[in-house]
């Protein structure tokens, strides 16, 4: 049994009651709501006669469905229209800030979450989203959850928990050169698998993480969920108050020691105990590349892709599924796979210094003729940022596109999908057979250094070899 | 709400670990602002080629039709939060799911839904498979008081489901809001104590 982790003292401390089922009340501090999974969680709560019950500690935006070419008003996908409505609508009747496109923060939940300073330490965070679990960077235990869940919050500010058993994952070392955030969290989930994690919150932590800035550690935390574990988070610190300071929702100066207190109180002990620990080194990390349809079939970038025999013969099903779709062969090296499409954004990779590292590969190449590139800044913030400082341009002169902030091609339930057999270098989450809009549609997930470098050379390369022409 | 302790009916196995929720529901069918229809969307892509004819999967076999029961094999449901898949699942016909394991936020969502997800080994799958593909008329009884599954009136198999998953179903409280809801004083009283929700 963990004792004196962040996980043991926020939970214990947002505890209402143990439930008759043998369950815990958790009280929620922030939920998070997005047009795809809150339609149905209000009618639930209108059809109770219920209402909100704590307004103020929900925050909604749009993002799912929201095309990021033209935004314009009303949308040409009428069921789209119609989402959008419903979220309008349900937001005023039930008075819940609301950040749409004329606010100048929408954007992706998970990152507009900590960029209005509205995700901190210590606290309990639920959406009705499974990346949920990016708000951990901040120290937080954050849940994502489905719909009737989602009324639950909306009509209690509670939900209906089993406690979790929490493993320590600790990275040492240093990263080589080119070795990213994304690589890390891709490596532990080839480590670890995707099922590993379950029944687990993740304590990310060790030198790597400590020297982590805050956008690196969401990287890690966002992917959490596809290794199995719900919750995923790093212990606050300096780096995390310095993020915090000056953000619209973050405590003013007047209040700030308090909750530095309280921020600083949430860490794990020292002698904090866990069920598990896991050690990695840094300096084993390789630029990883997905081969499967799993995110842990993956492979570093100079490898070949893994004989069918080494796997146990109950991932053989799964494995053999995987080379079918993505018609690769074992043995063969994924260096040089041929890509269609290259999509650079997503609540994993679609902040600001996402883009700065996909921009300094393209900067001075252009996109090859055969492949379809775009970026999509996870928020309007992000977007706004990076065109001041000409990441617009550095990516239009390469010839990728430029676009508007959503979750695009990440799930594709807007216009952003792949047709038919095409395969993307993607930096999101989820290589899933049809995630990316096309049943028939391959994904391979990499960092966004990783899909500018696939961009520009038109194959899956190594991004150290053009950092060294570069 | 009502008690579940028993359900009862054919199954239909499902083959495979890591069948995530984009599988068991594309996301295009998740901009439905109700529930209503998704009971025709479960395994879609996999179900129907092109031209929507259907290509053999099991939800579509006669031999399985009316099926209550689902038997899956390792990580059943993993990936995004959408309860539109126990939903789709639910809406097709499905009253319980039985697999060698479940991602958690998929087998919370059952529960809420009232759908319990049952795990037995690898070994008792893979014999549950295949005597439901060789048998599919036999009829299956899941007990949720004794945690056992009665194939064809006879043979007898234990499973696990997580205890407070089960509480919830066989009390009759798996949907939970009237169980928060009575809690409200002291969720307030919790909520005045943490610090950040009273502006430090
Ligand atoms: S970017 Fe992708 S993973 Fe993130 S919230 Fe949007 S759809 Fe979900």
């Amino acid at each position: 049994m963990s004792k004196g982790t962040l996980y043991n003292k926020v939970w214990d401390a947002h505890v209402v009651e143990k439930l008759p089922t043998g369950q815990y009340q958790l009280f929620i501090g922030l939920h998070l709501i997005h047009e795809v999974t809150s339609p149905q969680a209000f009618d639930m709560v209108a059809e109770k006669g219920l209402k909100v019950a704590y307004p103020q500690r929900t925050f909604a935006t749009v993002d799912h469905i929201v095309p990021t070419q033209n935004q314009a008003r009303p949308f040409a996908d009428a069921e789209a229209e119609q989402m959008m409505g419903a979220i309008e609508k349900n937001v005023k009747k039930f008075g819940v800030p609301f950040f749409d496109f004329d606010s100048g923060s929408q954007g992706i939940v998970h990152i507009i979450g900590p960029e209005m300073g509205l995700t901190q330490p210590g606290m309990t965070i639920a959406c009705g989203d499974s990346h949920t679990s990016t708000h951990g960077a901040f120290g937080t235990l954050a849940f994502g959850i489905g719909t009737t869940q989602v009324r639950d919050v909306l009509a209690t500010q509670c939900l209906a928990m089993d406690a979790l058993k929490v493993r320590r994952v600790n990275v040492n070392g240093k990263l080589n050169p080119g070795v990213t955030a994304k690589d890390v969290t891709l490596y532990i989930i080839q480590k670890l698998g995707v099922k590993g994690g379950i029944g687990y919150a993740y304590e990310y932590g060790g030198s790597v993480f400590d020297r982590f800035t805050m956008e690196e550690r969401m990287t890690v935390c966002n992917m959490a969920i596809e290794g199995g574990a719900r919750v995923g988070y790093v212990n606050p610190d300096q780096t995390t108050f310095d993020y915090l300071q000056g953000r619209k929702y973050a405590p003013g100066a007047d209040k700030w020691d308090k909750a530095l207190a309280y921020w600083k109180s949430v860490a794990s002990d020292k002698e904090a105990q866990y069920d598990d620990v896991v050690e990695f080194n840094g300096e084993d990390i390789e630029p990883i590349v997905t081969w499967g349809i799993t995110p842990d079939q993956s492979v570093g970038v100079n490898d070949k892709l893994p004989e069918v025999g080494r796997f146990s013969p109950d991932e053989v099903k799964t494995v053999e599924l995987a080379y079918r779709h993505m018609d690769l062969k074992p043995g063969s090296p994924i260096k040089g796979t041929p890509i269609d499409v290259a999509f650079i954004g997503s609540c994993t990779n679609g902040r600001l210094s996402d883009l700065r590292e996909a921009a300094k590969v393209a900067k001075g190449r252009k996109v090859a003729r055969t492949v379809r590139a775009f970026v999509v800044p996870g928020s309007q913030k992000v977007k706004a940022a990076a065109e001041k400082e000409g990441l617009d341009k550095v990516f239009t002169e390469a010839g990728f596109e430029w676009r508007g902030a959503g979750c695009s091609m990440c799930l594709a339930m807007n216009p952003d999908k792949l047709k038919g057999r095409e395969i993307s270098a993607s930096s999101s989450n989820r290589n899933f057979i049809g995630r990316q809009g096309s049943k028939d549609g391959r994904t391979m997930l990499m960092s966004p250094a990783m899909v500018a470098a696939a961009a520009v050379e038109g194959r899956v390369t190594d991004v150290r070899e053009l950092m060294k022409t570069s | 709400m009502s008690k579940i302790t028993q359900i009862e009916g054919k199954a239909v196995p499902v083959e495979g670990n890591d069948i995530d929720t984009d599988r068991i529901i594309p996301a295009r069918y998740l901009k439905e602002i109700t529930f209503t229809n998704m009971g025709k969307y479960p395994f879609y892509d996999e179900r129907f080629d092109a031209e929507g004819k259907p290509k053999g999967h099991p939800f579509d076999l006669p031999q399985f039709s009316g099926a209550h029961i689902l038997f899956v094999n390792q990580n059943f449901g993993c990936g995004s939060s959408r309860e539109h898949a126990p939903q789709a699942l639910m809406r097709w016909g499905i009253r319980a799911i039985i697999g060698e394991s479940f991602a958690e936020i998929f087998a919370g969502n059952c529960t809420m839904l009232g759908i319990p997800t049952a795990t037995v080994s690898q070994d008792e799958m893979r014999k549950l498979q295949s005597l439901v593909k060789a048998k599919p008329e036999i009829q299956f009884t899941l007990d949720l008081e004794k945690k056992t599954l009665l194939s064809g009136g006879k043979e007898h198999l234990r499973f696990d489901i997580h205890e407070s998953k089960r509480n919830a179903l066989v009390n009759g409280t798996w949907d939970s809001t009237g169980l928060l809801l009575a809690n409200a004083a002291k969720t307030a009283e919790v909520a005045r104590k943490l610090p950040y929700v009273a502006g430090f």
